[in-house]
């Protein structure tokens, strides 16, 4: 199995990883090999910074919607930059009964958090887009770069968390008297809003109740859609790709990632180390015996040569634990990738031309 | 300047920086270079998976319990849920914060006032602020890009809420931001193209946003010169390719430390490139020897 197997025949990539490590740039030039093999490819990013639009050497900047990258074939290159405000608000005027509901929730100051600021919301906005794509006639491959390491496994459980989020038992015991028109009032509900109202005010509580009356009759919705979502993170067609840079911390932080995706049931497709020092084909043992001779050349040799011989021992067991998911290695860049043509080079270290 | 002075600016330094830079490196090394001058120091880390405890030479990943790394250095984690536990307890309700949390009121809360677990932890900081737990208090910030939304918390909460304890709480975190005597927030940067970028950004939203005072920024893990090391242009020998290797990467780096120095006018302490990957407890006392020699140059 080599990465090339994994970017032909899947139909989802997921790159997760710690921060820092290119995982932004992995995403795009997997996108780029796919294309170049002749696949028709999307990458998603996350990440509001530039960074996608500029590894792609794109001068304007990326939408919610996918925009085609021209000049890449046989196949496809298209990228886009998630929107997950807008995409919440998309999802929110799917399942809205009538006009007035979706008026209600869209203008509640309560859902403007929640669909901006909400911990998991980005990441399930995220699955949500990834989903959508998948069954997008013109993509016949989604990429998506996810945020750093533990925000990585939210895409896998924000669609679940916000289900139970939107069908809570305060959230029952908020609505339902509303809803059945009794006046009674879940006495121990009351105790808790009169609790917090003094906590946080007011009128932040009644924007929180306001929102979960104009939701009330979405939840089923949101419930089978979270369903089908995690069906396909789940599925054989989806892939994990891990992404890490051979130092201790970032390593033991893809390790991590590894063993929360196997408690999920998910065995990572491969493993990509980015930044590793470049092999020059002499031991650090052997350039440090020219080096005792004085030549600052040896003694450069012999660093590099024992930084990039530490970095391989750190990187042996965790690729043990991965195996039989390759482990490919792309060399420390001197430069940050900027246009297409650097992309490629990263493209073929990682398809292995 | 005298390294005793450099760590008694403030009481309270909270290191921050994005992914992959070093910032919880930094934080321990800071942590030995300030002890190593005879001052006390408490490390709080806020992220439950942090490195930090391995890197102070612990067998284990800190906790919410303070623990004693040497005789001048104790150590902790802070939390959002154990700071809220810990102010419940202080004001006679004890035990509330499992069963809000059960319920699943705490995400309902903290959706409705963004920033309110932030504000706990922060609250958390300045009682150890006050209390005087140690001459000099460490924190490592957020990881990735949450530095800023963490930092901001204090505004962004006092506008939601205007009055009771969160609000108190808001109010008193934001003036120990805003008060240089009192807490400094240290940049760690890379000698890189997008860490550069994003150092820069940084620093301005911190500095215009919340009216932080930034102590001098570390560029962490610079490759040091080789003196007399030249790069022939054709020769295809090993020796030759690692020697052109490293004057790229000496010649990048310095270009991105000019346009830092230029971009962003703060005084920079270099940590030098660690040649074996495997971090350790000693390679961090090695870096406090470089930090503490970097703040003399100053």
């Amino acid at each position: 199995m080599t990465l090339a197997d994994v970017i032909d025949g899947r139909g989802v990539i997921v790159c997760a990883g710690p921060g820092g490590v290119g995982k932004t740039t992995t995403a795009a030039a997997m996108a780029l090999a796919a294309a170049k093999r002749g696949r028709r490819a999307v990458v998603i990013t996350i990440d509001p910074a530039r960074r996608l639009a500029d590894a792609l050497g794109l001068t304007t900047g990326l939408t919610n919607q996918p925009q085609h990258v021209v000049g890449v074939g046989p196949g496809e290159l298209w990228a886009m930059m998630l929107d997950p405000k807008q995409t919440f608000d998309d999802v929110v005027s799917r399942y809205a009964n009538d006009a007035d509901q979706l008026d209600r929730i869209l203008n509640n100051a309560f859902y403007k958090n929640v669909s901006s600021a909400l911990s998991g919301t980005q990441e399930y906005m995220a699955a949500e887009k990834l989903y959508e794509l998948h069954h997008d006639d013109r993509f016949d491959l989604v990429i998506i770069d996810t945020p750093p390491t533990r925000h990585a496994l939210d895409v896998i459980d924000a669609p679940r968390r916000l289900t139970r989020f939107l069908d809570h038992r305060l959230y029952r015991a908020l609505v339902m008297p509303a809803r059945l028109g009794f006046r009674v009032v879940n006495i121990a509900a009351q105790a808790v809003m009169r609790t917090l109202s003094k906590v946080v005010g007011g009128a932040v509580i009644a924007d929180v109740i306001a929102f979960f009356q104009a939701f009330d009759g979405m939840e089923a919705g949101f419930g089978e859609r979270a369903t089908l979502v995690l069906a396909l993170l789940t599925s054989p067609d989806t892939a994990y790709v891990i992404i890490t840079a051979p130092r201790q911390d970032r390593l033991d932080e893809a390790a991590w990632l590894s063993a929360q995706l196997a408690e999920r049931q998910i065995k990572p497709a491969a493993l990509v180390v980015n930044r590793a020092h470049p092999d020059f084909g002499v031991t650090a043992a052997d350039a440090q015996a020219e080096a005792a001779g004085g030549d600052p050349a040896w003694t450069n040799l012999a660093q590099l040569a024992e930084v990039a011989e530490s970095e391989e021992r750190l990187i042996t067991p965790l690729a043990a634990t991965m195996s039989p998911a390759p482990v490919v290695r792309v060399p420390l860049l001197i430069r940050d990738v900027h246009d297409l043509a650097g992309l490629g080079d990263v493209a073929a270290h990682l398809v292995g031309q | 300047m005298d390294p005793n002075e450099f760590f008694t600016t403030s009481r309270v330094l909270i290191v921050a920086g994005k992914g992959g830079v070093g910032k919880t490196t930094v934080t321990a090394v800071l942590a030995r270079a300030a002890a190593s001058v005879g001052l006390s120091v408490r490390v709080i880390a806020i992220d439950e998976e942090s490195p930090l405890g391995g890197l102070l030479g612990l067998p284990k990943p800190l906790g919410p319990k303070v623990v004693t790394v040497t005789p001048q250095i104790t150590a902790q984690l802070v939390t959002p849920m154990q700071a809220l536990d810990d102010y419940l307890r202080d004001h006679g309700m004890r035990g509330v914060t499992s069963q809000l949390s059960r319920l699943g009121i705490l995400d309902v809360v903290a959706s409705a006032a963004p920033g309110i677990d932030d504000i706990l932890v922060l609250a958390k900081i300045k009682q150890l602020e006050k209390q005087r737990v140690a001459d000099l208090m460490i924190v490592d910030a957020p990881a990735a890009g949450h530095a800023i939304p963490f930092l901001r918390a204090p505004r962004a909460l006092r506008e939601i809420i205007s009055v009771g304890p969160v609000n108190t709480q808001a109010v008193e975190a934001g003036e120990l931001l805003a008060d240089g005597k009192r807490c400094q927030v240290m940049l760690v940067a890379l000698a890189e193209e997008t860490p550069v970028n994003e150092a820069i950004e940084t620093a301005f939203a911190l500095e215009e946003d919340i009216g932080v005072t930034l102590a001098p920024v570390v560029v962490n893990a610079l490759y040091p010169t080789i003196e007399g090391l030249i790069a022939p242009p054709r020769a295809r020998s090993a020796v030759a390719t690692a020697a052109r290797f490293r004057l790229a990467r000496l010649a990048a780096q310095e270009e991105h430390r000019g346009r830092l120095a230029a971009e962003l006018p703060l005084p920079q302490i270099v940590l030098p490139f660690v040649f074996d990957a495997s971090l350790t407890a000693e390679s961090v006392d090695r870096l406090a020897a470089d930090f503490i020699e970097g703040v003399r140059a100053l």
